[in-house]
């Protein structure tokens, strides 16, 4: 499972990047792309829509389930990916990439600090495998 | 494939049926309807021999799976037997030929069957009153949470905007409440596959309208805190929803009013016994507590003294505060009879052990299984179970694989992938109906595919190779769907 260590991950499995700007971009994780299966539609918000951290955004649906997609940080969105309402199947492809979900504008950067590292994310994951309901 | 489409085998001027002559003077189409009604060019319908047409639907009855070819343990689906006995009841002259507007004094029995039938649903489930009206599971909850919402705009209570709905709900509940105008919150699981009773204490609150809850629930297992659940959740000033998806497994030994329901839908085409799938008809009669009767859709069957010492029965259009009417006349009435017929050839002591031997196979099953695949709960479970076939993951080998692969051997797969907390879900519900015999030659046919995984994954992951089409591709028809039917050349 690909765990790219510049970017910061909720436990929800969306990953956050900070970029240029003070912009956010979120998508999923490599782990979550897997455990969905080919992701056939993806739904998005309008940009200028504002959440708060964990309050659902969107969702992806695989050929198993229609999965909602959580805010990693609150913030308004200000751009979507356009590309995956054609091509759903870059979120399997390119998760960390191409197919990148959205790019907020956080209301407060602090939350930033309440995701989890690279390192964090990896040692949530092994937990993951050895849940006993799961 | 499996030979040419109907379409075709045709030939323009071929026909199965011989028409007899014209004795009335022929009309053009043209001069009856205006132009924008009709069509630029012809249909393209198929022209066939009769002896084409008869091979054409028997070739399609041959390729249908049903209860009736093998056995089908469609988890959440209780795929049980349909006694045909139900068939030639509901096709008496006296029910079927019945017209919906017909005065009372001339379908007294109809009506009287109506009566009685929501008579036993009130025993069974421990409700007061119930609606027959629903026409399905999803629609018996869009009734009963209209009945609850109905209920707290009565007493004011507007600010109510909220349903509970755990974690290994139906896809229906959440989407129930959204119908209802209300905001979904999901509670999480605890270990042992119930209700976290700490995350539903931290989430319920004076903006809950009510908590959605089916018990047994879709992990097989009993909820055995219901009555708390049941009291947190009123003393918070909320309602709550029994989905009677499962109500297979508690006939006659456990009565949802008695753990705390305000309001139940049963599906008398799963837990009584009537045929469903392929889209129906169903029924979903509603239940509800005293306080809610008044929000029931109306007619409802009443029964008084007719004057001369018999009963009359009659439709009651009364009720101001009901939710109105949610469908057209009475339910389906067909369907309705079917179950009558069950529960009146079961009786009380049936009925039960109906649910006794539905529970005993799905746990039979499941002891047979359990070591051949992960079982996330390892308890005794009611009419259903849910496997991960995670053990298997290493070999490549999916739970729709193992779904696939059952088809080579003949079975209805089971329901993949739900509960959604369960990593590569297998939901199994064998029902009673099923012999011993039968659970062995499936449970066998089960560990010969985990067998496979191993030492030949291929042939799995490749299946199914013995039906009329092998594997489809589900990902490219969901993103790239062809919805029609175009006839080359044409």
């Amino acid at each position: 499972m690909k765990v790219p260590e510049n970017l910061n991950y909720s436990k929800e499995h969306e990953w956050a990047e900070q970029r240029e700007g003070g912009v956010i971009r979120v998508g999923v994780t490599d782990y979550a792309q897997d455990a969905m299966g080919d992701v056939v539609f993806v739904e998005l918000p309008e940009t200028g829509q504002s959440f708060a951290a964990g309050e659902s955004f969107g969702s992806l649906e695989s050929v198993k389930a229609v999965s909602d997609c959580y805010m990693p940080v609150g913030g308004t969105v200000t751009a979507v990916n356009e590309a995956l309402l054609d091509a759903p199947e870059l979120v399997n492809k390119d998760p960390y990439g191409e197919g990148w979900l959205i790019e907020v504008e956080p209301s407060d950067e602090q939350e930033l600090e309440n995701l989890l590292s690279a390192e964090e994310y990896k040692q949530y994951l092994t937990t993951l495998k050895d849940e006993g309901g799961d | 494939m499996s030979g040419p489409l109907i379409f075709e085998i045709g030939s323009p001027g071929r026909t199965a049926a011989a028409l007899p002559e014209n004795d009335v003077p022929a009309q053009r189409v043209e001069e009856m309807l205006p132009p924008a009604m009709l069509r630029e060019e012809p249909a393209g319908l198929p022209e066939v021999s009769e002896l084409d047409l008869v091979r054409h639907y028997t070739g399609l009855s041959r390729k249908n799976y049903g209860v009736d070819t093998g056995f089908y343990p469609l988890g959440s689906c209780t795929m049980k037997y349909n006694p045909k006995v139900n068939e030639d009841v509901a096709a008496l002259a006296g029910f079927s030929g019945l017209h919906p507007y017909l005065p009372g004094e001339l379908c007294q029995g109809a009506l009287q069957l109506m009566y009685e039938l929501e008579k036993y649903l009130c025993e069974i489930a421990g409700m007061d009153r119930f609606t027959l009206q629903p026409a399905a599971g999803a629609h018996g909850e869009l009734t009963g949470m209209l009945i609850i919402r109905a209920y707290h705009m009565q007493r004011g209570d507007a600010r109510r905007n909220k349903v509970l709905v755990p974690d290994s709900a139906h896809g229906t509940n959440p989407a129930t409440a959204a119908m209802c105008g209300y905001k979904t919150v999901e509670i999480k699981s605890d270990s042992r596959g119930g209700v976290d009773l700490d995350d539903l204490r931290r989430l319920v609150g004076d903006d809950t309208a009510g908590l959605m809850l089916t018990n047994p629930n879709t992990l097989g297992l009993f909820d055995e805190n219901i009555a708390q659940i049941a009291r947190i959740v009123h003393e918070a000033g909320g309602l709550v929803y029994c989905d009677g998806a499962n109500m297979n497994a508690i006939m006659g030994i456990a009565r949802p009013g008695d753990m705390g329901f305000d309001v139940v839908h049963f599906n008398l085409h799963k837990t009584f016994s009537t045929p469903h799938g392929g889209g129906g008809p169903g029924s979903g009669p509603v239940g509800v507590k005293d306080i809610l009767v008044p929000y029931l859709p109306r007619p409802l069957v009443e029964c008084r003294d007719n004057g001369t010492g018999g009963k009359e029965y009659y439709l009651d259009y009364g009720g101001e505060q009901s939710i109105g009417r949610v469908k057209a006349f009475y339910g389906n009435f067909g369907v309705m009879v079917k179950a009558y017929a069950y529960i009146r050839m079961l009786g009380a002591t049936g009925l039960k052990e109906a649910s006794r031997y539905a529970v005993l196979n799905a746990n039979y099953l499941k002891e047979k299984l359990k070591d051949t695949y992960h079982l996330p709960y390892d308890r005794t479970c009611m009419h259903e179970f849910v496997l991960s076939a995670r053990n298997l993951k290493d070999t490549g080998v999916r739970a729709l694989d193992i779904a696939k692969r059952l088809l080579d051997y003949g079975y209805h797969p089971p329901t993949v992938y739900f509960p959604l907390i369960v990593e590569e879900a297998l939901m199994i519900e064998p029902t009673e109906t099923e012999s011993k015999e039968t659970l062995d030659r499936f449970a066998e046919a089960m560990q010969r595919i985990a067998r496979e995984a191993v030492e030949n994954p291929e042939l799995v992951t490749g299946a199914p190779r013995c039906t009329p089409v092998q594997r489809l591709d589900e990902v490219t028809a969901a993103r790239k769907p062809v919805l029609r039917y175009r006839q080359e050349n044409a």
